[in-house]
């Protein structure tokens, strides 16, 4: 049967504001998370006809208690969404959404899918890296991987290491920079269009709302000077130069071109291409690099078409590696134009597709720009890119 | 002051909560007693007292608007009435109606927008509150909302009955005061929405992110909320109307009823604040009054009691119950299946003399089960369940595997012996062998069986599917196990079961037969059948006799009556008019009327009594068969009386069952020399 592969679109992306382990979402289910998100992308939506949606395709790292049951289908019947829409649990640690939206991707691609749902959700309040984990001891009697590759702080220390020229002072600032570019995206109101507000229990205070994310902070380089590095002594990664411990969730709908068109939900991405990549498990931040490198060369693209970055900042060592890998400089106007997970935070397997709704937000902002990227590194050492057209590029009008 | 030293307060919690599109943060309070849904929200002074400083806090801060909240499921279900019978005087039960009505008053007099946000259930003072916000948004999830005090003996006294009938009309007011109530009804949040009583209704999954948004627009002007007129020229029709209906039904023996009416009648064009005032006299007069504590103690009987028996055996010594088989197919047995069935959804099989009613059985249950799809009050898939649960077989070894197997054939001693002896040779050793009888002995129908400890009396009520009594029946040899089972069975049936011992005619139906038995002796005497069947209208009982008679059927209470007159000839009369209303066949009503037929029937005597006279016998023949049966043992306490006679006969609350009534009228220390309850227990201490 001949088979043409058909157009993938991002339409529209949401997601909670994301707060930091123990704080306003301690008693708040992670379910909870993204089935607002879910709900949240229906109503945006209206023209989307519900039963249209082929898949849910929900990325939880720890996969147990309120995350597991396999999460995509029952967070999409607690949504409301029809029961004859199916669904299923991804797991690909950070890049979790990611892996959601490239897996629907595929679907749509062939044509299984029309319409899908993608994101992810990580409560790491309540489920801590690595929980209920057992890593099998070959790992260690067999030297297959050097122990602190299951400790991703080390692993970015290891990183440190091997590009000297990634100095504490460059992280540090970068870092720095994340939390100024997010506080001014707040001050004009780029971020809140993204945020679904949640509803927050507390026994204690009584319920609240969460509006904003909870972790960005202020600092100073001084202060950064000051934190402790907890992974190595006298190392390079502090609380201040990577992304906390956080809880959140995303959603995406993602569509076939077409059959966007034909509900009239709007484009705000179109698919280019996309891949993975494994790297030596001890410096998983490398991970974005080789990735990046197959998502380009499978898109006929080289560094030069890409016009801007939404890049996860797990550390800021992992990102600078990247760009000095292009030879970018760390403080480029294209990349993470308003800060990055270092100030917003870093939900694990949610946050693949905040980074794709912030580049479509991009996108509808910069019609000068045709190309842009999402990548991030991914535990147990792989990165994760996905490369999208501009449907707003102004060359299109000519 | 008045306090509740055992009050568990509802705290309110003030948030400042930031909500998108408004300059000026939120007010939200959260209405949280600590613990979760099982034990809800409720004002007691010291809850009032939190939300009062909630208000003030929430005032001082200038917020965009205030709103108020529950804890999940629950908003609040209204005044903590375990704080009520410790009110001893008018002017203490005058304070709890004032400090609510000045404290609710706040958020109706706040010149900063005020909104509920009913995420959960909302009852009584609970709704009240909402009532008192300018505007209200219910949530999908929440499981009832209503004015119930009037079915407890009180008014809505904290603003309701002012408030609701402005708001929504007094139609809808009279069906939330006074209609829902008597007949056990709340509204469901649609139902809610549509009667005006909340202005926006939100789904649950996102219920306060939505009441907040929505909110926001209401004090942004981007929302508009629209309220129908009240249409004032049917106040008072409506209110005429309700009043006949009400008096038709209760025969003015309810004060709570008429209170609310009177109140419901001043909402028309009084002030608020007169209204109000109006309310708490009322509250307070109520309160200190031997109705409402007849029914708060009835409440409580209903609540609690009913969910944990008395003097039942350890639940851990229940056998399970796997397969269920009922000997008979005839209506009853039928009925029982069908209940069988759908609680327990285990195998159940019938069993009777041929294949014909065995089939006809079973077709009736099946026929129920599509009858339930049908109205919507059973899925596809547990119906399809269901189906194959049901069996019917003439061959009695199919029951040899069941565990609990009832009996629901012919009430004759014989009969049942014989029927117990040759299943006791067919199913296991450990089965529970349960007996429909109402009137016969257990411990002589389990004299001859082997094993005589495994059975128990199962009493249920007409309807089956909807009396929730169930007085199970202990033999003189029924075991604890057993009886752990059989307790078992009935909370998995969804009865309230009460212990019983083997004791004829059990609880219901003796008392129901002394009454009926002193309604024959006057009629035998020569009394008017109009002025014995109106004799006891004061009391405001569900039916009057004849209208009871008729629905348990003449030949029915006939039988009943001859058992016990043949255990207690003394007390329980053979009455030959009786005899000849059965003999008759006749109908006793016709179009709600005597029928003129049976009073020509009827042998009179010549010594007529008044309607008071034949009153004041029945219930002296209540007291003295009470106390006899408490002093036999039948049951643990007057509470099960009472209990047994709200639930298997619909006794009302007002009466407390019926003890209570007997003890405040002082009929049963003038017939027996003490009261059931101790003073205060269920009527204002005397003392």
């Amino acid at each position: 049967m001949p088979r043409e592969v058909r157009e993938v679109v991002f339409v529209d992306g949401v997601r909670t504001p994301f707060g930091k382990a123990g704080g306003m979402y301690a008693e708040t289910r992670a379910d909870d998370l993204v089935i607002r998100c879910i709900r949240e992308l229906v109503k945006r939506n209206p023209q989307l006809p519900p039963e249209r949606v082929d898949e849910v395709a929900i990325a939880a790292t720890t996969q147990t208690g309120d995350q597991g049951l396999t999460i995509g289908r029952t967070a999409a019947l607690l949504a409301g969404l029809p029961k004859t829409v199916p669904g299923y649990a991804i797991d690909r640690m950070c890049a979790g959404a990611m892996t959601a939206v490239t897996n629907v991707a595929g679907g749509i691609a062939m044509g299984a899918y029309d319409i899908a749902v993608a994101g992810g959700v990580e409560h790491m309040g309540r489920h801590p890296m690595g929980e209920g984990a057992d890593p099998n001891p070959r790992i260690l009697t067999e030297k297959l991987v050097d122990p602190s590759a299951l400790v991703m702080g080390s692993t970015a220390e290891n990183l440190h290491d091997r590009l000297p020229a990634i100095t504490k002072e460059r992280t540090d600032r970068f870092a720095l920079n994340s939390q100024l570019k997010t506080a001014k995206a707040y001050a004009d109101g780029k971020l809140q269009p993204d945020l679904v507000p949640v509803a927050t229990r507390s026994a204690e205070l009584g319920w609240g709302l969460a509006t904003v994310d909870e972790a960005p902070r202020e600092t100073s380089m001084e202060k950064l000077a000051t934190l402790k590095t907890p992974f190595r002594p006298h190392g390079r990664v502090t609380a201040g130069n990577a992304a906390g411990l956080n809880d959140g969730a995303t959603a995406a709908l993602l569509a076939d071109e077409a059959t966007a068109r034909e509900l009239g939900l709007p484009v705000a991405m179109r698919m280019v291409s996309f891949a993975y990549a494994g790297v030596e498990p001890e410096i998983m931040g490398y991970g974005p690099i080789p990735s990046t490198e197959k998502a380009l060369k499978k898109a006929g693209l080289t560094i030069d078409d890409i016009g801007l970055f939404e890049l996860n900042e797990a550390f800021a060592v992992q990102v600078l590696a990247l760009l000095d890998h292009y030879g970018i400089a760390d403080d480029d106007p294209r990349v993470n134009p308003w800060g990055g997970a270092i100030a917003i935070g870093h939900p694990l397997a949610s946050s693949g597709v905040r980074l794709m709704t912030q580049l479509a937000r991009h996108f509808a902002e910069h019609p000068e720009v045709r190309y842009g990227i999402n990548a991030m590194c991914i535990g147990i050492g792989m990165g994760g890119t996905v490369i999208w057209e501009n449907p707003n590029w102004e060359g299109f009008a000519k | 002051m008045i306090e509740n030293p055992n009050e568990v307060v509802t705290k309110a919690l003030v948030r400042s909560v930031k909500v998108p599109g408004l300059d000026k943060p939120v007010a939200l309070i959260t209405l949280d007693n600590g613990f979760d849904h099982k034990k809800p929200n409720s004002f007691g002074p010291a809850g009032l007292t939190s939300l009062d400083e909630a208000i003030t806090a929430a005032t001082a801060a200038d917020p965009a608007f205030i709103a108020i909240t529950g804890k999940p499921y629950i908003f609040c279900v209204g005044a903590d009435i375990t704080g009520m019978p410790l009110l001893s005087s008018h002017e203490q039960a005058a304070e709890l109606g004032e400090l609510g009505h000045r404290v609710f008053a706040r958020l109706k007099n706040s010149t900063i927008p005020t909104f509920a946000f009913v995420n959960g259930a909302a009852l009584g003072g609970g709704l009240e509150v909402a009532l008192h916000c300018h505007y209200r948004t219910v949530s999908t999830g929440a499981a009832a909302l209503g004015l119930p005090e009037v079915a407890i003996g009180l008014v809505p006294g904290w603003g309701g009955s002012q408030l609701l009938p402005n708001l929504i009309g007094i139609a809808g007011a009279a069906q939330v005061i006074l209609q829902n109530p008597l007949t056990q009804k709340v509204l469901r949040p649609k139902q809610a929405k549509e009667l005006g009583v909340a202005d926006a209704l939100f789904q649950a999954a996102d219920f306060l992110e939505d009441s907040l948004a929505w909110a926001a627009g209401v004090v942004k002007g981007d929302v508009t909320v629209e309220r129908p007129e009240i249409d004032r020229e049917m106040w008072d029709g409506v209110l005429w109307f309700a009043k006949n209906q009400l008096d038709e039904k209760l025969h003015g023996a309810v004060p709570s009823a008429n209170k609310a009416l009177e109140l419901l009648a001043l909402a028309k064009e009084a002030s608020f604040e007169d209204g109000t005032a109006a309310e708490t006299e009322a509250l307070a007069g109520l309160i200190m009054g031997d109705e409402a504590r007849a029914s708060l103690y009835a409440f409580d009987l209903v609540q609690r009691r009913a969910k944990r028996p008395v003097g039942v055996p350890d639940a851990s010594l229940a056998r399970k119950v796997t397969k269920v088989g009922i000997v008979g197919a005839g209506l009853m047995a039928s009925q029982l299946a069908l209940l069988f069935l759908r609680r327990l959804q285990v195998p159940v099989v019938l069993t009777d003399l041929d294949q014909a009613r065995v089939d006809k059985g079973v077709g009736y249950v099946t026929e129920q089960i599509d009858k339930l799809v049908a109205k919507r009050r059973l899925d596809e898939g547990t119906a399809a369940k269901l189906r194959g649960l049901i069996s019917g077989s003439v061959d009695r070894s199919v029951f040899a595997d069941a565990d609990f197997v009832i009996e629901a054939v012919f009430e004759n001693l014989e009969l049942k012996k014989q029927i117990w002896a040759e299943f006791e040779k067919i199913v296991k050793p450990e089965a529970i062998l349960a007996t429909n009888t109402s009137s016969l002995s257990l411990t002589e129908m389990a004299a001859d069986l082997e094993h005589p400890e495994r059975v128990v009396g199962f009493h249920f009520f007409n309807p089956v599917a909807v009396l929730p009594l169930l007085e199970i029946i202990k033999g003189e040899k029924t075991d604890d196990a057993t009886l752990a089972t059989a307790f078992a069975v009935g909370k998995e049936l969804k009865k309230s079961s009460v212990l019983v011992k083997d004791a004829p005619a059990f609880v219901v139906n003796r008392v129901l037969t002394r009454f009926t038995s002193e309604v024959f002796k006057a009629i035998d005497a020569g009394t008017p059948l109009d002025v014995v069947n109106e004799a006891f209208d004061p009391l405001g009982l569900p039916m009057r006799p004849i209208a009871l008679l008729q629905l348990v059927g003449p030949a029915v209470a006939y039988h009943v009556g001859e058992t016990l007159h043949t255990a207690f000839p003394d007390r329980y009369v053979d009455s030959p008019n009786l005899k000849k209303i059965v003999d008759a066949g006749l109908p006793l009503l016709v179009d709600d009327e005597i029928n003129v037929e049976v009073v020509k029937l009827l042998d009179a005597g010549d010594a007529p009594l008044t309607a008071d006279e034949v009153r004041v016998k029945a219930l002296t023949a209540l007291a003295e068969e009470i106390r006899i049966m408490l002093d036999e043992g039948v049951v643990a306490q007057a509470q099960d009386i009472d209990l047994c006679m709200i639930l298997g006969a619909g006794y009302p609350f007002h009466l407390g069952g019926i003890t209570p009534y007997l003890d405040r009228s002082g009929i049963a220390e003038q017939v027996t020399g003490k009261r059931f309850l101790p003073d205060g227990a269920a009527n204002v201490r005397r003392a």
